[in-house]
Order: C-alpha cells, then sequence, then structure tokens
C-alpha cells in the first residue's frame, strides 16, 4: 500500500492526519501537483491511495474512510453525512475562497461564499452536547472538516463570530496527527505558504465550483432541459472590455451598404458565392429537403450580408432527366409543361419560407446548354471523355431506352417474377438489367429488346492525381463538415472509375458531338453546371463568380447523398476543362431529418412537405426556427410536432419572446417609451460581458456554418437576460425611491438593448420576427450590419432618451389539441405510436409490489406528495404570503397526511366520506388513454407517475408565481395542474369533482 | 425532485415496505430523511446508504474494506463530479469511468453495489444524449451501463437507453 501525496495541497493534510491517527502502515510518498499516479484519469488527482489489490483511490475523503476502517472503526449515518456535506457543500466554497483570498488577494473578512457553510456548521456544534461532530471521541468526519478549513480558519483575520466553531476548530487542531500533517504539507503556515499558492495556481477553474454556488435556484423557469449552461468564467478584462465596447454606440462603426443588383465581386471584400443543391422539379420538397440545402444556405447568406461580406445566393430548380419525363406522361403534359407547372411551386414554397435568394432560376435554359457543352468540348479536346459500348434495354413501342427502374423481370437468381432492373426485392441481389429474364417494360408492358449504344464517360482515373492535390488543399483550408470529407476520402480511397456522362434520352442537354446526337448529358454531369447557367441567367458577368478562385469563395449546401458529386465528380469536370473555375472552399453536408422516427414519404402521405406547411397555420418564422433548431448537423435528428410545441412554447414564447417583451413593456409602461438613463453597476457590467461572450461565441459558431449551435447562442442570452430582470426586480424598484428608480432605470434600458442586440442576431434565423422587433423597438437601421461585425459588438444601441414604438407579444403558444390533430392529419396511415412506456404490469416489478401491497405503495406516493407540500407551506411562510394562502395550502397538507395515516393503516377519520357519494368519474373524452386506465380501475404504476407529474407542475407554478409572471401564463399552468390532479384522483379511483371544485373557487 | 425521485426508486429495488417521509432543503434541494428514531438525515448518498443497512444489504456497500471505500468514492464522484456538471467536463468524465471499467465488471469490482445504481441514475441523462458513435467510444461505460439497466429492480423512474450490441463504426477510424 502506497499513499501519494503533494506538497501544499489541503487534501493531503486530511489523509496524512488520518494516516498518523489510525496508525496504519503505509508508505508515502510525495510528488509534484501534475504527476498521473491515477492511472484512469486523465487529470492529475492527488492525493492518491494505492491499495493492495492495484486499485487506485482518488478521493481524499474516501481515504481517510478506508484508513479507518482498517483501524477497525465503522463509519456511522451522521459521519456519512457531514462527509458528504463537506464534499458537495463546504469543499466547493472553500476551494473559491482560497482562490480569491490567496490568488487575487482579496478579502480581509470572511469570503462570502463560505458564510453560509460556516454558520450551519457553527449552528451544528452549537446545538451538541459532544465536544466533537458527531461523539465523544473524534471522528473521521472532524478531522477531513478541520483539515478543509485548516487554511482559512488558521488566518485570524479572515474567522468573525461563529465561536462555537472556533473552539471545536482549536480542539481538534491540538491532535498531534494533526499539528504533523500541517507542518508536512503546508510548512505550519496556513494560508501564507507558498506550496499552497503552487497548488491552487495548478488547479484548473473548473466551470462548476464557479458558477454553481451561487447560481442554482436562481435559473428561471424557462431554463432549458439540460440546464448547466452557467458557461463562461469571466475575468475582470473582459467585464473591462465589454463596457467600453458598450460605450461606443452606434455612430464610429461602418455601415452595411444596400444591396444593388447585379452583385458581382469587388475587390477588398469578402466575396462569398452560396449555393444549395438543386431540388429536383417534379417532386414537392419536404422538410427534410429544405432544411438540408435552401434553408441552411439561406441562414448563412443572410448573416454573411449582416457581416458586411459581399455575398450572392443562387438556387434553381433541376428539370431535365426521366423522371420529368415520366411525370409528364403521367399528367399527361409536355415535360416543358410539368418543369413550368414545378418550378412555380418551388418558388413559391421557398417564398414563403422566406428564403432570401439573390437569383432562383432553373436548368432548362440557353445558357445551360451554351456552357455546359462549353466544357464537354474542353474536357473532350483535352482527352479526358473516354467512348465505350454499353449494352441496354430498349422498348421499341415507347421508343426509348429503358433506366432500370422502369424495367422489371424474373430474377436471374432466384426466379422471383417481378425482379427490378436494379435490385431482385426477394433475394437482395443487385442485377444487371439486361440480365432480367423475360423483361417487360413498365410503361407499356411490352419486352425490351437488348441494344448496344455509344456513350461517353468522364476520364476519373486521369484526373485523379489532380483532384486529390486540391482535395488536400480546399479541406485543408475550409469549413468540410465531417461527413462530406468522409465521404469524400471513402471514395477516393476505393480508386475511381470512369463515369458514363450521356444518356439515351431527349429530356436533356444535347451532345453536341455528331456522333451523339441523339443523346443528352446525364443528369449528375448537367446539373452541377445549373449553378453557373443560373447565375449566367442573373447577369452576363457570371464568370467574375464562376472563374475567379482568387476572389471568390465558394460555398456548397446540401444533404449528405449529394455530396460526391460535388467533391469528386463536379470538380473533375471543372478541373478537366482548365478554364480556371472556381471550386468548392466549403463543402456543408448535413444528415437526415427523419418525421417523427418514420421517414418522409410522399406515396404513404407521411411528414409535412413545403406546401403544406402554411396551412398548418403556423408561422413561417416559427417552422424556419424549430427547423433549424433540429437541424441534423452531425448525425440524423426526427421532426416532432409534440417537440416542435414544447419548443415553441419554452424557448420562444417563455424565454426569447418573454424577455424580449417584457424589456420593451418596462420602457413604455415605467419610462414613457424612453429608454431611461443607465447607471452601469458590476451586476449590469458583468451581463454586458456574458452577452457579449454569447455574441462572440455566435459569430465564431456561424463563421464555420455550425447554424444550430449558433441558435443556442441566442437563446442563451435571452436566458441571462430573464435572469437579469428576475434577480432585479425593475417593476417592483420603479415603486421605490430615487436610488430604486435609478436601479430600475438602469436594468430596463440595459435589458431593450440586449433586446435590440437579439433582433440582429436572430435576422437569419427568424427574419420577420427581427424586423418585427426592430420595429416596435424604433431601431435605427444601421444596428442590423453593425453589431456583428468584427468579433461582435455589443454597443449601447438605443441610448438614452431613445422614442420605442408599440411593443406587443411576438409569439403565440401552440395548443396541445392543435398539435394532436395535426400529427393526425400529416401521420399517414401509420399506426400512431403512443408514447407511453410499455411497462406491462407483470413484468415490471414495481408494478407487482403494488398489487401486493396496494397500501405501501400508496402511502410511498402520499409520503412524496406530503413531503412536497409541507415544503410548499414552509415557503410561502417564509414569503410571508398571505394568510388565507397559506391557510388553504395548510388544509391541503392536513388533507394529505390523513390519507397518509390512513394508508399507513393508522386511525380511519372520517376523511373519507367526504367525496364519495357518487364515485361516478365525470365523463371524459374517449380519446385520453389516461382517464381510460383511470376508468378501468385503480391503476397503481400511472398513479404514481401522476403524483410526480403533479408534484413537478405545483412546483412549476410556484417558481412561476414567485417570479410575478404575467397572469395568463400562471393560469395556462394552473389548469394544467387542476386537470393533472384530476388525473390522478381518476388513477386512484376517486371522484374527480372535490378536487375540481377546490381548485375553481377563490 | 430527481433526488426524491431516486431515493423513492432506491426504496422500490431495495424491497422496503414502510415508506420513509422526505423534503428538501436549500437552493440545491438536498433531501432530507425524516426518521422516526433519530435525527434526520441530509444528503442523497448518506440517506442511500442509510436505506441499504435498513434493508439489511450490507454487500450493496462494499464487501471488504477495499470495495467499501471504492463505492464511497464513486458516490462522492456522482455527487461532485456528475451532477450539474458542464457540458465541457463529459467527455472527461466518460473517458475517465472508460478507462477505469476496462478491466471491472461493475464499479467496486465484479460485485453490484450501491455506487452503481447511484451513477446509473446520476449518467443516464449524459448516456441518453449520446450517439451510437460515442457510445460506441466509450464501450466499457455503455457495457456497464447497460448490465446496471439490466440489473434486476433497478431502472424505475428512468426510461431504457438502446444499446447495440455490433459494433456499427470499426474501430481504428475513430
Amino acid at each position: 500500500m502506497k499513499l501519494f501525496v503533494s506538497d501544499g495541497n489541503p487534501h493531503c493534510v486530511k489523509v496524512l492526519a488520518v494516516l498518523e491517527f489510525t496508525g496504519v502502515k503505509c508508505d508515502v510518498k510525495h510528488v509534484n501537483h501534475e504527476e498521473r499516479v491515477v492511472p484512469y484519469l486523465s487529470r492529475p488527482a492527488l492525493p492518491a491511495l494505492l491499495l493492495p489489490s492495484g486499485t487506485h483511490l482518488f478521493s481524499p475523503n474516501s481515504i481517510c474512510q478506508y484508513l479507518i476502517e482498517l483501524n477497525g472503526q465503522e463509519s456511522s449515518d451522521i459521519v456519512n453525512q457531514w462527509l458528504e456535506w463537506e464534499a458537495t457543500e463546504l469543499q466547493p466554497a472553500v476551494m473559491q475562497a482560497l482562490h480569491m483570498v490567496v490568488l487575487q488577494g482579496k478579502g480581509a473578512d470572511t469570503p462570502r461564499v463560505l458564510r453560509g457553510p460556516l454558520s450551519y456548521l457553527d449552528q451544528s456544534l452549537s446545538q451538541r452536547t459532544t465536544p466533537f461532530l458527531t461523539a465523544e471521541m473524534v471522528s473521521v468526519a472532524d478531522v477531513v472538516l478541520w483539515a478543509a478549513l485548516y487554511p482559512i480558519l488558521s488566518d485570524s483575520s479572515l474567522v468573525s463570530g461563529n465561536q462555537t466553531l472556533q473552539l471545536w476548530f482549536e480542539r481538534v487542531g491540538m491532535l498531534a496527527a494533526c499539528v504533523s500533517a500541517v507542518q508536512t504539507v503546508l510548512q505550519g503556515k496556513g494560508l501564507k505558504a507558498e506550496s499552497l499558492k503552487t497548488y491552487l495556481q495548478r488547479q484548473p477553474t473548473t466551470h462548476h465550483g464557479q458558477g454553481q454556488v451561487q447560481g442554482r435556484g436562481t435559473q428561471p423557469c424557462n431554463s432549458p432541459e439540460g440546464g448547466g449552461d452557467d458557461d463562461c468564467v469571466l475575468s475582470e478584462e473582459e467585464i473591462q472590455s465589454a463596457v467600453v465596447t458598450w460605450g461606443k454606440g452606434l455612430t464610429d462603426l461602418p455601415m452595411v451598404p444596400e444591396r444593388q443588383h447585379p452583385i458581382l465581386p469587388q475587390e477588398g471584400k469578402r466575396n462569398v458565392l452560396v449555393t444549395s443543391a438543386l431540388p429536383y422539379v417534379n417532386n414537392v420538397p419536404h422538410l427534410g429537403n429544405i432544411i438540408g440545402c435552401v434553408l441552411s444556405a439561406d441562414v448563412f447568406a443572410r448573416y454573411g450580408r449582416l457581416r458586411g461580406w459581399n455575398v450572392l445566393y443562387v438556387c434553381g430548380t433541376d428539370e431535365y432527366g426521366t423522371a420529368t419525363e415520366n411525370k409528364a406522361r403521367e399528367e399527361g403534359l409536355t415535360a416543358q409543361q410539368i418543369c413550368d407547372k414545378y418550378h412555380a411551386v418551388h418558388a413559391s414554397i421557398y417564398q414563403w419560407f422566406q428564403v432570401d435568394f439573390d437569383f432562383f432560376g432553373r436548368t432548362t435554359t440557353k445558357k445551360q446548354t451554351e456552357i455546359a457543352q462549353n466544357i464537354f468540348w474542353r474536357l473532350h479536346e483535352r482527352g479526358f471523355l473516354l467512348e465505350d459500348i454499353v449494352e441496354q434495354l430498349r422498348c421499341e413501342a415507347c421508343q426509348r431506352f429503358l433506366a432500370d427502374r422502369f424495367v422489371e423481370g424474373t430474377c436471374p437468381f432466384c426466379s422471383y417474377p417481378e425482379a427490378r432492373g436494379d435490385q431482385c426485392d426477394k433475394c437482395g441481389k443487385l442485377i444487371n438489367a439486361v440480365e432480367l429474364r423475360e423483361p417487360t417494360c413498365k410503361v407499356c408492358s411490352q419486352t425490351p429488346v437488348v441494344q448496344s449504344s455509344k456513350h461517353l464517360f468522364l476520364d476519373l482515373p486521369k484526373l485523379e492525381a489532380e483532384l486529390e492535390q486540391w482535395l488536400e488543399r480546399s479541406t485543408g483550408s475550409g469549413d468540410w463538415t465531417a461527413n462530406a470529407k468522409q465521404i469524400t476520402r471513402s471514395w477516393v480511397r476505393d480508386g475511381l472509375k470512369p463515369r458514363c456522362i450521356t444518356r439515351d434520352l431527349k429530356w436533356g442537354t444535347p451532345v453536341p458531338h455528331p456522333d451523339f446526337s441523339d443523346k443528352v448529358f446525364y443528369v449528375w454531369f448537367d446539373a452541377p453546371i445549373g449553378y453557373l447557367s443560373i447565375t449566367a441567367n442573373y447577369t452576363d458577368q457570371w464568370e467574375k463568380w464562376w472563374k475567379n478562385p482568387q476572389q471568390v469563395e465558394l460555398y456548397n449546401f446540401m444533404a449528405k447523398d449529394n455530396v460526391p458529386f460535388h467533391s469528386v465528380v463536379f470538380p473533375c469536370s471543372l478541373l478537366g476543362a482548365q478554364d480556371n473555375y472556381t471550386l468548392v472552399n466549403h463543402l456543408v453536408a448535413t444528415e437526415y431529418l427523419n418525421y417523427e422516427d418514420t421517414k418522409f414519404s410522399k406515396s404513404r402521405g407521411v411528414g409535412v412537405f413545403g406546401d403544406m406547411a402554411k396551412d398548418t397555420g403556423i408561422p413561417s418564422d416559427v417552422w424556419r426556427f424549430y427547423l433549424l433548431y433540429l437541424r441534423p448537423e452531425g448525425q440524423d435528428s426526427a421532426f416532432s410536432w409534440v417537440d416542435m410545441a414544447t419548443k415553441n412554447n419554452s424557448e420562444l414564447l417563455n424565454n426569447l419572446g418573454n424577455f424580449i417583451n417584457r424589456a420593451g413593456m418596462f420602457v413604455s409602461k415605467f419610462f414613457e417609451s424612453c429608454v431611461p438613463a443607465m447607471a452601469l453597476q458590476q451586476e449590469d457590467k458583468r451581463l454586458l460581458a456574458q452577452v457579449g461572450w454569447e455574441l462572440k461565441q455566435y459569430i465564431n459558431l456561424m463563421d464555420r456554418v455550425k447554424i444550430r449551435d449558433a441558435l443556442k447562442c441566442i437563446l442563451n442570452i435571452s436566458r441571462h437576460g430573464n435572469q437579469y430582470i428576475q434577480v432585479n426586480e425593475p417593476w417592483k424598484k420603479i415603486k421605490g425611491d430615487e436610488t430604486d428608480r435609478q436601479r430600475s432605470g438602469t436594468v430596463t434600458g440595459v435589458s431593450v438593448n440586449v433586446a435590440c442586440l437579439l433582433s440582429v442576431m436572430l435576422q437569419p434565423y427568424m427574419p420577420t420576427v427581427s424586423h418585427t422587433i426592430r420595429q416596435q423597438l424604433n431601431a435605427p437601421p444601421s444596428v442590423t450590419g453593425t453589431l456583428l461585425q468584427g468579433t461582435g459588438n455589443f454597443v449601447c444601441s438605443l441610448p438614452v432618451g431613445h422614442h420605442i414604438g408599440t411593443v406587443s407579444p411576438l409569439f403565440q403558444k401552440l395548443e396541445s389539441e392543435q398539435i394532436e390533430s395535426l400529427k393526425k392529419r400529416f401521420g399517414g396511415q401509420q399506426p400512431k405510436t403512443t408514447a407511453q412506456p410499455a411497462t406491462t404490469p407483470a413484468s415490471d416489478p414495481a408494478a407487482q409490489t403494488a398489487v401486493n401491497g396496494a397500501d405501501a405503495e400508496r402511502a410511498r406516493e402520499l409520503t412524496l406528495a406530503v413531503a412536497e407540500q409541507g415544503e410548499k407551506v414552509r415557503t410561502l411562510k417564509g414569503q410571508k404570503a398571505e394568510k388565507t394562502v397559506i391557510g388553504a395550502e395548510v388544509t391541503k397538507l392536513l388533507e394529505l397526511k390523513k390519507q397518509l395515516s390512513l394508508a399507513e393503516g393508522k386511525d380511519p377519520e372520517p376523511v373519507l366520506t367526504k367525496g364519495k357519494t357518487t364515485a361516478q368519474p365525470a365523463t371524459t373524452p374517449a380519446s385520453d388513454p389516461a382517464a381510460q386506465t383511470a376508468v378501468n380501475g385503480a391503476d397503481a404504476e400511472r398513479a404514481r407517475e401522476l403524483t410526480l407529474a403533479v408534484a413537478e407542475q405545483g412546483e412549476k407554478v410556484r417558481t412561476l408565481k414567485g417570479q410575478k409572471a404575467e397572469k395568463t401564463v400562471i393560469g395556462a399552468e394552473v389548469t394544467k395542474l387542476l386537470e393533472l390532479k384530476k388525473q390522478l384522483s381518476l388513477a386512484e379511483g376517486k371522484d374527480p369533482e372535490p378536487v375540481l371544485t377546490k381548485g375553481k373557487k377563490k | 425532485m430527481m433526488a426524491l425521485r431516486e431515493l423513492s426508486s432506491l426504496e422500490k429495488s431495495l424491497g422496503l415496505k414502510n415508506p420513509n417521509k422526505y423534503s428538501t432543503q436549500g437552493d440545491k434541494k438536498v433531501p432530507v430523511l425524516h426518521s422516526n428514531n433519530g435525527p434526520a438525515l441530509v444528503g442523497l448518498v448518506t440517506i442511500a446508504t442509510h436505506l441499504v443497512q435498513e434493508a439489511k444489504r450490507p454487500e450493496l456497500l462494499g464487501g471488504s474494506a477495499e470495495h467499501k471505500a471504492l463505492v464511497q468514492q464513486w458516490l462522492e464522484y456522482r455527487l461532485t463530479k456528475v451532477d450539474g456538471c458542464h457540458k465541457d467536463d463529459i467527455k472527461t468524465i466518460l473517458k475517465d469511468l472508460n478507462s477505469y471499467l476496462e478491466d471491472k465488471v461493475y464499479l467496486a469490482g465484479n460485485q453490484f453495489t450501491l455506487a452503481d445504481t447511484l451513477m446509473y441514475y446520476g449518467i443516464h441523462h449524459i448516456i441518453v444524449d449520446l450517439v451510437i458513435q460515442e457510445k460506441e467510444k466509450h464501450m466499457n461505460v455503455t457495457r456497464w451501463f447497460d448490465y446496471v439497466q439490466h440489473y434486476t429492480g433497478v431502472r424505475h423512474h428512468v426510461p431504457p437507453v438502446v444499446v447495440l450490441r455490433n459494433r456499427v463504426y470499426t474501430s481504428g477510424h475513430h
């Protein structure tokens, strides 16, 4: 056994004192702080004890307990309790205090963070009759706590009051073991020990410890599910620089010029060309298509414009190909008519989603033919095209070659009669269409014939070396998403093969070569050229964008299935053409968006398609927000109606909307719509720095196209803002004396400026909401361009005296009925999967217990309920709430306690008679599964869930009330609470009426 | 609330028939156990340890002195490192646990203990959020987590997490 300790580390005082105290035999080795003794921890941790089994202990308290245990003493509940308190409450406070006192040289007084823990300890000691914490004799708890406090309490200047504590501290300190441990580790010097300072300097400033000691419990109700986003530890310098920035105002920042078409690259500007994958014309795009390309690219383009970059965003419909021809046949139109019809459908969908293209074109244009044929000839002249013979099935009746999926026949492997041209559905083997037995054309059912046809191939192997060189440069310097790099790498790694670029079709760009006059270009060769031709339709000077890699940065947005065409095949076409083309610098690919854990499917009617979104009555901005919130970055994500409602109600309504609305309302209600004077105090400065930090993060993330993560920064800012308002209570202070009123003014002024900043940061995501906020705040036009320059400038953009407009709520609640009906409407014929946990009574041990001893189960629930209610009453009393209110809650508490006694089999008082006249539950909607279960009988499992739900909802209501939230908001939550209580009564097999009437009277 | 749920689940899994009275104290909602025979107990680990003794299941606190210390250590780790951890800390937690569990079935060796139960409850929200690739990267943690969630009577108030048994990503690439 070996104990490793380091100099100056107060934790080592603990273990050395206990080691000597117990007299256990053990080698002690002194190492330095950086030594990684415990092999399984990534950061050095000392002290550490190497156990006989070869395992290491790294927790000082556990080491102490182990040594005591070896000495034959068992630790009791009370010892455990003190050790737990030391680790969770005292230690974080001590570390923070030491940090302040020793490293920052602050505090001639007891550091504030320590006051609570010290007086708690003092009180606990005074209530005891024993000289030590747990008994007449000193215990491991005494030594551990004493050692933890030694550096602080040995300095007389830091101690005030707490006399019992002082006496105990001296008593423990007289133990020989303690004296020598302090001598060994801290040279008997306490706070002034150099070694302590060195030790503290080596400690990483942990995020918790700092943020959470004060942070918890003051979180507003709308904190996110994850919680714990108390992120940055702000230094004094950061705060100072935030204040300086704030003071600059809008004046000395450059303006962003208006957009003027045609947009062309400019010398000395960052010229950014943004494309999104061209949507195929014959399908209505679904939400996955929208988020994958056009919407993501739109957010980035809008952001770039705000940043003052010279951005051009082009996109259009991809219109050539077999699928269009087929669709035309289905609808009895010409291919051109189909394209015209669906191009308009696409354009109007994107317009509704507010996708702000600089130009939205199409591929069936003269420019497309010109540019595609030009590239073709250049490739041909330079020897990058090969000829080869391909055998294909041709239907003489239809007068065309059959694409793989338009032919059916008998599988050559398993004789399945309905095998497709590319794959057999039965045996799953891949099939070459010409190998099918008895092939038939799916359109006319005639038998096709095999015909040889000459085709052209792009010689990718010949371009491979050049491609790899370029890839290395582009992926090294640009922001390629991980999936884009990975997919590309696997393509190149497997070796490139020549790819056919021609097709025997009519609807396509004609191949200009006389030997191939009846052929057109295959879509994958043709479609990416659409980016160029669409730009050419936008401006004659398109080559300034597309043949200008020196000045232009190209961003391609797409879903991951499109990556190889943009990273390998199209770049090869352009490289081979040798015409100084602009190649992609940043390839941004998303994963897939699913629909409620299944796939979008037009044929099954599953999912939301672009043209239906507006019929839902949910604003375009909310759609944008939710899609961007779940943008599949890094992994697939799933659209869910319930989640959409939750995000709308929690993030938009309660967090973002609530903050912006309050800030504006305070200005208009308390200060006659004029921004009040602001005298910044430390707390306000801290907020400025916090907001500035989030803004910086936002810019960092957006610059690297981390669109979803950047959105979280916006929500963090409004969360900080809500908390700031909550703590400072400007609505109360406005009624106070002069100082209070000034304070109210400062908080309001700072808040409304944060709201103004948010309006700008929101612009790429929610353009209409952003515009509305700026209108409500009457924000100067220059804010949009100036706040996001450089690394971000959170300046005071609404100065003292600025007159704001009329403030009104920004978001509406999405009700669950509304969401349920939308879910049904777009659910297709799929059986609805309910989100009920699948616990069958037979297999769940908990439920079994409930059946065996329903009373014990019931008693447990009631115990929780009593605890909750008791807490509630205490809180109310603590807040000096009105007597009637407290009275009502006490009645409830007594009621619960009675029920508990009953459940525990004690004196049955006449409580039950009260509500049991007619035990017929009120008519419940048949669709409500909860109610149904309840009618079937008391379901213990369900009741337990509901008990917890009621307790939680109650907590939520209390918090809201405590924060003086708006009445309507509280009202809505109270309604939910009553509903839950009703369900609980039902689940317990009781008449719900008494509960309901109780809640209603007032 | 979370702590109370955990204790309630623990009572059930220990088969304790007489429910205890709880409340919470302070901003952090530290659980408090009110008992008829003795002073109130404060703190999740303290109360959980007490319940295990009450249920006469001392083996859940570790058989030998060494195992007892390991159980205590990981219970403390759960409270001080896992609870309320910052998102930057998650990586470290997973990495450290993963290398610790490399040659162990449970946190205190080959015996299932209270440390496993409470660590499981505490780390559940982290594991739920892991993508398959991350789960595979921390294979030992995933394996341990899957054992514990299938250990009789442990999983009560938290939903199960799906663990794939075959690897999707080949090792060496990540």
